[in-house]
């Protein structure tokens, strides 16, 4: 098998590294002989990207479109006691003016969405404030006009009557009594029974197994700390773009850049209440999403605007809408206790984590109580999840959604543990960690899973054996976990008479997953990647497809197409039967090619026989694999910090991953190191930034402060292969795991330089500064 | 609890004394309300003449265009707006770049600041101005942007401004009275507005003959893309011996209404070795000018710790180049 290349700058270095950044592991040391796996093939839309032609959501005009503006709420709270939207529709050049009041009556209906039941009435006055306005940013109403400059002109012309209200922007803050009411009608899911009385509290959750209590008792070191985190914004290039055409014979078209297209046509036709069959959602090229363009925001509003002027209607936001108006990851507090004996061992632990969930419920904080202990194999834990509105855009998945919260507060902690057992930190983490038969917090079990290889390829990284010299210098380590889910996955796929086949499925590709299912499509059919033309379709060319989400589509649509793959292959020995005039049965195939007797058709060959054997094939699959693929990463940060001004600067980043198999190695070590990225931004600078009004402040790339490529040293990645049991070449996802270690990285590294853990993120410059200045 | 902690607190609540919230958020994004540009018209004069009648007759509602790269932004996002806009960059005065050792710098209001860090002389005589010309903007933002430019947008997180003060830099103004002259300390008046009048604008800059040595540091959170949090420039000469510090100036950015000199911290170099003990001396000067706010590119007490950081550090940086041109 190629060797995998590491993206380190030092090469002489990555070639010690283990397994040459490429760390076989698994009973079995050699890896089958894959053809196409494993390989770097040049990327299906490469040259689309890199010239400028793929189509974006912004690139799409229709003949006679329109152009949409969107009014949103400049208060954090308020009161909607009147929307006047009469000047503004009398203006010449303005077409159409949506509000609320054109959504259908959404109260007490429930829409499942696959990922669990959404209260439709939050859903679509998330979309249009219907009598509050709960977060500033929030849409009011929307307008479509000839152009932009004239619909923006029209905006201002809506006169909207508010009712300012005291807001509140602090997850604690919010939880207290007495504390502003968002939902009047919202009562807590406390373990399933309803509260009593106003909360801001949506759901209590509580996972228990063991005896913690007698456990803590018993330990010899107990540690308990707590945890602040901001709200951070996945920071996607592309801005959200909806255009939508309601024609005239009542069919709804809407272009869109979607995570997911069959949920966002699930969803807008829900929120419309019209059949589903009566929206096509055709996804265009998507500029990044991270899980934050799963909600639909625009999709609706730009389809209400069409039905009213009976012409497309193209909505796109600009940054400060995307900050304002579409879901960030919740800030959170998360206090996390440990207990251990002398000698290491993990015997009990406890979380209480609050997560902000923005002004709906529905946060992230299931997640992050099932990941706060995920690493660790501890028989006695208690966990308690307090999902809570407050006045900030609702919510969204962001990357491994609600784990790096609870990671930055359980990694510090086990970081304290092995110092004060004096223990080191990877074999404190090798000692307790997870593996199979681990049975987690709240309740499955994992199957075979790639921790302990993972942390001990760390441990025999040249960065982990490596000296670190110097002042103010330090060393991080820590460990991420994230489920990856399976879901539903459909593909199709017809044997064009040239050889090549062409894959038509329903993941939007945010990742590289064109290519990297196609090579599975491949591997299976014994062809080259590129004789594999990846084509990802509307909603009416494929079957139903969930998200692009949970680090599934590789693993899912993967399988989806290693199993159309089998059946092409059973159609073709059907055809060479009929060209070799014998039984089905009689026709092998191996590698690419069909056999019978002594005469052989590679796959090329027996397709250039189609046409006279009875017409094309078509193979297809639908899948929906259960239970999760179970993530592992371990990253290691060399930092130094400037004591005078508290800036960290990232001397070197190691990140080491199970992948289980690598299908394309490049877009593994891309994924790592973009989500080492994230996590490192989230860590030290990014946050949103209020004013005393509740009103975010830094609604741009300017002061939301994400890493550039100067804050960063190369990324160097190591990639670990525990094939997955549960698919056919062992793939487990890859994507999210990445963002979950590195706030515990960098605190743990800053802790080393300075001698102060830092337990609020960001930990940006002032904050460092401060926590210096407090020390000494 | 986020909003009451020690720290935390410094993020939203606001210093007494500060002055008034519209301060530094005057051309802030939160107040932000468009994203398309809304029409005007765009006249591109070639003599100085033609532009102040053009600038007169417009009054408040007409703008000058150098580079673009602030008011074209400002006028797309709603910061500004304008009825006119005066394109400058056809005016050779505009465009004028003369350097004469003896005689000093005359710097054109609309040459792109990619000119000063081309031209090997500039660059060795005023090196500050260069750190400065350097860090506005990337590449392409530098192929446009001039250093007229940023002193007109009179944001107090320029980072040209404290280097053409530290450097004794003039403004030429030309008016419908005729031309005058302010020095840059004076320009500025408040976030986003300076001395300028109606049917005013800078035609050049003029700065004297090089001597000593000069730089200018930012302190930023990330390596690029960031508005300074504080920007400190400093010119220094050494005496003969090149032991000691003859004179000095320092100016300050972001930590006021405006730029500001830190007179005092200038002061007390003179006559004093050219030593770590006196650059620190002078950063705590320079930090009794600061009045700084807290906003979001910083809380106060930081801004005024890194004043004297950076007083130190820039101060080292000048004396070393005044050193090497010795």
């Amino acid at each position: 098998m190629a060797e995998h290349k590491t993206a380190s700058p030092a090469k002489s270095d990555a070639a010690q590294s283990a397994g040459n950044g490429h760390a076989q592991t698994n009973g079995s040391t050699v890896a089958p002989p894959y053809r196409v796996i494993g390989t770097r093939p040049v990327r299906h839309d490469g040259a689309d990207k890199v010239t400028g032609r793929a189509v974006y959501g912004a690139d799409l005009q229709l003949p006679g479109m329109l152009y949409g503006a969107i009014l949103r709420s400049p208060h954090a709270h308020a009161r909607i006691k009147s929307i006047d939207t009469s000047a503004a529709e009398q203006m010449p050049g303005v077409l159409a003016v949506a509000t609320a009041r054109d959504l259908p009556n959404l109260k007490d209906k429930v829409a499942n969405l696959g990922e669990g039941a959404v209260n439709l009435a939050h859903l679509g006055a998330n979309v249009l404030a219907h009598d509050k306005a709960l977060y500033k940013g929030h849409a009011v109403a929307a307008v479509a006009a000839v152009n932009i400059h004239v619909a923006e002109a029209a905006l201002a012309k809506i006169r909207v009557d508010y009712e300012p209200l005291t807001a509140v922007t602090w997850v604690l803050d919010a939880m207290q009594p007495g504390a502003p009411i968002l939902h009047p009608d919202l009562r807590t899911d406390e373990l399933g029974e309803p509260g009593a009385g106003n909360t801001n509290i949506s759901t209590h959750l509580h996972f228990e197994q063991g005896d913690p209590d007698k456990a803590f008792g018993q330990a010899d070191v107990v540690i308990e700390r707590e945890y602040r985190t901001a709200t951070v914004h996945q920071g996607y290039i592309e801005p959200h773009v909806s255009t939508a055409l309601w024609n005239n014979d009542g069919h709804l078209t809407i272009w869109t850049a979607t995570q997911g297209s069959f949920t966002a046509r699930q969803q807008t036709a829900e929120l419309l209440q019209i059949p589903l069959s009566q929206v096509t959602v055709v996804p265009c090229e998507i500029g990044g999403g991270f899980g934050g363009k799963i909600p639909v925001y625009l999709e609706p509003v730009a389809a209400l605007l069409s039905r009213k002027c009976g012409r497309p209607v193209k909505l796109i936001m600009n940054r400060a809408d995307v900050f304002e108006g579409t879901g960030p990851t919740p800030g959170s507090f998360v206090r996390v206790k440990l207990g251990a004996k002398k000698d290491g061992r993990i015997v009990a632990a406890e979380a209480y984590l609050a997560y902000d969930a923005g002004a709906y419920p529905g946060g992230m904080i299931g997640p992050g109580c099932m990941c706060v202990f995920s690493c660790y194999d501890i028989p006695n834990a208690r966990v308690d999840g307090y999902d809570v509105c407050l006045n900030k855009p609702k919510t969204a998945a962001y990357r491994a959604p609600g784990a790096t919260q609870a990671a930055f507060a359980c990694e510090s902690v086990v970081d304290e543990l092995a110092e004060k057992l004096g223990i080191d930190p990877i074999e404190l983490r090798l000692k307790n960690a997870a593996k199979e038969g681990t049975r987690r917090v709240d309740g499955p079990v994992y199957d075979r899973v790639g921790l302990v290889e993972t942390l001990e390829a760390a441990r025999n990284t040249p960065h982990w054996k490596s000296k670190l010299e110097g002042k103010n210098r330090g060393r991080g380590i820590a460990c991420g976990f994230w489920f990856n889910i399976g879901l539903k996955s459909s593909v199709s796929a017809h044997v064009n008479f040239d050889g090549t086949v062409t894959l038509l499925e329903g993941s939007t590709d945010i990742g590289g997953s064109r290519t990297s299912i196609a090579m599975q499509l491949a591997e299976t059919l014994g062809i080259k990647a590129e004789e594999v033309i990846p084509r990802v379709v509307d909603t009416d060319s494929v079957g139903y497809t969930d998200v692009t989400g949970g680090s599934r589509v590789t693993f899912a649509t993967g399988l989806a197409a290693y199993h159309a793959g089998l059946d092409i292959i059973a159609q073709m020995r059907q055809r060479a039967a009929l060209v070799w005039e014998c039984k089905v049965e009689e026709v092998e195939f191996d590698a690419g090619t069909f056999r019978h007797k002594k005469q052989s058709l590679t796959f090329r060959e027996l397709a250039g026989k189609l046409h006279q054997t009875g017409g094309a094939i078509v193979g297809r699959a639908s899948v929906d694999p259960e239970g999760a693929t179970n993530g592992f990463a371990v990253q290691i940060a060399d930092v130094e910090v400037d004591p005078d001004t508290g800036k960290t600067t990232i001397l070197r980043w190691t990140i080491v991953q199970d992948a289980g198999r690598a299908i394309h190695p490049s877009y593994v070590e891309g994924q790592m190191q973009g989500g080492a990225v994230q996590g490192i931004g989230w860590a030290l600078n990014e946050e949103y930034l209020y004013d005393d009004k509740s009103r975010m402040t830094n609604a741009s790339y300017l002061d939301y402060r994400m890493p550039t490529a100067l804050d960063l040293p190369m990324i160097e990645t190591v990639i670990v292969e525990v094939p997955n049991p549960a698919h056919p070449y062992g793939v487990r996802g890859v994507g999210e795991v990445p963002i979950c270690a590195p706030p515990a990285t960098l605190a743990n590294a800053i802790y080393r330089a300075t001698g102060v853990r830092m337990r609020e993120l960001p930990m940006s410059p002032p904050r460092v500064w401060a926590a210096l200045a407090a020390k000494k | 609890m986020r909003g009451t902690t020690k720290y935390g607190s410094c993020w939203k609540v606001a210093a007494q004394n500060r002055p008034p919230r519209s301060f530094y958020y005057s051309l802030s994004a939160s107040t932000r309300k468009a994203t398309a540009l809304q029409d005007f018209s765009y006249a591109a004069a070639t003599t100085i003449d033609e532009a102040v009648s053009l600038l007169s007759a417009g009054g408040d509602r007409a703008r000058v265009l150098a580079g673009g790269t602030d008011i074209i932004v400002q006028l797309r996002e709603g910061l500004r707006s304008a009825d006119l806009v005066v394109d400058v960059k056809k005016i050779p005065e505009l465009m004028a770049l003369d350097f004469d050792p003896a005689r000093g710098l005359l710097l054109g209001a609309a040459v792109p600041c990619y000119r000063l860090y081309d031209d090997e002389r500039i660059a060795a005589a005023y090196p500050a101005l260069v750190d400065s010309a350097r860090i506005i903007g990337g590449w392409q933002i530098q192929g446009r942007a001039s250093i007229g430019g940023n002193l007109c947008n009179s944001s107090p997180a320029a980072d040209s401004i404290p280097s053409l003060i530290a450097l004794g830099a003039t403004c030429r103004i030309a008016g419908p009275a005729g031309t005058r002259e302010v020095p840059v300390a004076e320009f500025c008046t408040a976030p986003g507005r300076n001395c300028l009048a109606r049917g005013e604008f800078l035609v050049s800059l003029v700065l004297p003959a090089p001597r000593g040595g000069s730089a200018y540091l930012r302190f930023i959170p990330r390596n690029e893309m960031d508005i300074a949090v504080v920007g400190v420039g400093a010119w220094v000469e050494l005496d003969p011996s090149g032991q000691k510090i003859a004179d000095a100036r320092i100016a300050l950015a972001a930590v006021a209404p405006t730029p500001v000199v830190a007179a005092e911290a200038g002061k007390s170099l003179v006559g004093q070795p050219a030593s770590e003990a006196s650059f620190k001396a002078a950063g705590e000067a320079a930090k009794k000018v600061a009045r700084p706010i807290t906003d979001r590119r910083g809380p106060a007490d930081y801004r005024t710790h890194l004043v004297g950081v950076l007083t130190q550090r820039v101060l080292a940086t000048a004396v070393e180049r005044a050193k090497s041109k010795k």
